[in-house]
């Protein structure tokens, strides 16, 4: 820096060329190994942008996008006017900020919990068991649930043994909402508890020998430094999470759902890909972009969050 | 200490009965599964079996595998689970050892980071991804099974915190003996980030098994299908048309306990996998996602 002011103003430039040209003989090896993934972000990310314009458009596969009749926003009109699309953002709405929400509480009580077992052994068995329904795919758990949830299912089979009334766990649209909430969240709960055991695991030690000198009990523990210490983690991860708020997940919807509970269950992304395989490219790609759009804003407001309130960033 | 106090030891144990019943309540469901795979015919179409098979025998195995179809499928799912891997893996750990860089030592970072940000947070949707595909010859070709699934910005950052975490020293040492970028990621980075290699790479293998929704997508023809997308269409979607399998066939396998087998064939190489995984990926994850 202090070179600089030296130099003659019309000097400048061309010194600056050849620094350029001499951080770059040190670091192409570095621009060389980005190479595939920009490539890869390129063709596979990039590339597909543009093709947002179909929203706009009446989309004719044989014409392509840039022969298709330019609409406007009459997609959009057609969208929020069309029959059932507005019950289809609300049930979407309601499942996924269901999911937030539990998605949070669940796995942090999960982790407390688990944090007050002090055999190694049994925590660690504990975590392979519930660790595993997270790597199941929704097909695989859409055909044990199918089967484990129908009317003569082993579920049902303990509700006649306990005297209960059967449930058509799947089948009954007053029940299908919640089914989904609650299989979600034994899919994922245990996973989702990694990051808070591990900020657990973070806290320094000290701050309980010294409470328990002042004669804090376990409670008091918990309430006066365990959960202000998890706070930041929880923040982020619920900031990060508004992000999915039009996410209800499709791998799931679209495995458990059938005719009898689509009022109630179908979403929005099941709703794009139904109209999709109908032919209705221009409709669809319009409540994709809504979604995008929408999926934008609360990605970029949520990491803005994130950041601000507790230093977090993504890279 | 708090926990020799009577009312704490009373909540002790009533927690390690609850966090026991939670953690086998995670497991049953895959059990009863198992169970009626195993049992006989009768048994499981009257739903007598619970957690152990009644009528034990392996035939519900021994006719999936008789099918050509199902062999012809987890070929495809193993080929494409093998492959993507291994590529998805290069591209990610090849993208974030420059990104562990500061950008002092390498100026345009920051340029990439928003170059690889924006595609995190905005997405063209599914039709536009559907037609780029088309336009490139993608559809109806195995490749459209890995090439989509190169790029994943979010293990590229689980990847480049696990390498910023490492000491600086380790470079530093490096450089003094002359050892170019390439050199100091496979001779040191790489030896030392096992435990994270070892998490993505179990991300992106269960990524690739599980993936069924590409296969209905893109593929034409059921012959080109994965396991989890034939699977999609025999158990989940009963359509049983779309599959192409001859009728005998079809009645044999729309049988309970022969479902149940199919669905155990596509959980198996995740359980064998997963434990053997499974210590390594605490550590990858918490390491990757902490910032100093």
């Amino acid at each position: 820096m202090k070179n600089t002011a030296i130099i003659s103003p019309s000097k400048a430039p061309a010194r600056l060329n050849v620094k350029k040209k001499q951080h770059f003989r040190k670091t192409w090896r570095l621009h060389l190994m980005l190479l595939p993934a920009v490539l890869a972000a390129l063709v596979f990310k990039y590339a597909p942008m543009p093709g947002i314009m179909m929203a706009f458009e009446n989309f004719k596969p044989w014409l392509g996008i840039t022969g298709s009749e330019w609409v406007g926003w009459d997609n959009f009109r057609l969208i929020f006017t069309m029959h059932g699309s507005v019950q289809v953002i609300w049930n979407t709405l309601i499942i996924s900020v269901l999911k937030i929400i539990f998605g949070l509480a669940v796995p942090v009580t999960f982790a407390l919990l688990l944090n007050e077992i002090r055999h190694m052994g049994l925590k660690r068995s504990i975590q392979t068991f519930v660790y595993l329904p997270h790597f199941m795919s929704w097909v695989i758990l859409g055909g044990i649930l199918l089967d484990v949830l129908s009317l003569e299912g082993i579920v049902n089979r303990l509700f006649t043994a306990l005297h209960l009334e059967p449930v058509m766990f799947l089948g009954d649209a007053s029940w299908f909402r919640t089914t989904v909430i609650v299989s979600d969240l034994w899919k994922e709960f245990g996973f989702s508890a990694i990051v808070f055991l591990a900020a657990l695991s973070g806290i320094n030690p000290e701050l309980y020998e010294a409470s328990e000198i002042d004669g804090a009990g376990r409670w008091k523990q918990t309430v006066y430094i365990t959960l202000p210490s998890l706070l930041p983690i929880m923040v982020v991860v619920f900031t990060l999470s508004l992000g999915n708020m039009l996410n209800a997940n499709f791998d799931q919807i679209y495995n458990l759902i059938n005719p009898l509970v689509l009022e109630k269950g179908d979403i929005i992304d099941t709703f794009v890909f139904r109209n999709f395989q109908d032919g209705q490219y221009s409709l669809a790609a319009a409540v994709g972009l809504f979604k995008s759009a929408v999926g934008f804003v609360l990605i970029s407001a949520g990491y803005y969050c994130a950041y601000k309130w507790t230093n977090y960033r993504v890279f | 200490m708090y926990y020799k106090n009577p009312s704490y030891k009373a909540f002790y144990y009533s927690n390690v009965t609850v966090l026991l019943l939670v953690s086998l309540l995670c497991i049953l469901p895959m059990l009863h599964i198992f169970a009626v795979s195993l049992s006989g015919k009768s048994a499981a179409e009257a739903n007598l079996v619970t957690f152990f098979p009644i009528g034990f025998n392996l035939e519900s195995y021994a006719k999936t595998f008789e099918n050509d179809n199902f062999i012809r499928a987890i070929q495809i799912s193993v080929l494409r689970t093998v492959i993507g891997t291994a590529l998805a893996m290069t591209v990610t750990v090849l993208a974030a050892f420059p990104l562990s860089r500061s950008s002092i030592d390498f100026k345009p970072r920051n340029l990439y980071v928003w170059f690889f940000l924006i595609i995190m947070i905005f997405d063209a949707g599914l039709i536009p991804h559907y037609l780029l595909n088309q336009k490139i010859g993608l559809v109806g070709s195995f490749w459209v099974y890995i090439l989509p699934h190169l790029l994943n910005v979010w293990n590229i950052i689980l990847m480049m915190n696990f390498f910023r975490a490492l000491p600086k020293e380790l470079d530093e040492a490096a450089i003094m003996d002359g050892a170019s970028s390439f050199r100091i990621l496979t001779s040191i980075y790489l030896p030392i980030s096992m435990p994270a290699i070892a998490t993505l790479s179990l991300f992106a293998m269960v990524g690739q098994w599980n993936n069924w929704f590409d296969g209905m997508l893109y593929m034409r023809s059921p012959d080109q299908w994965p396991l989890a997308t034939l699977l999609q269409t025999i158990v989940v979607a009963l359509d049983l048309s779309k599959t192409g399998i001859n009728f005998e066939d079809l009645e044999m396998l729309s049988n309970r306990s022969v479902k149940a087998a199919q669905i155990f064939i596509a959980m198996l190489p995740i359980l064998a996998v997963y434990p053997f995984l499974q210590r390594f990926f605490v550590k990858g994850i918490v390491l990757g996602s902490v910032k100093e």
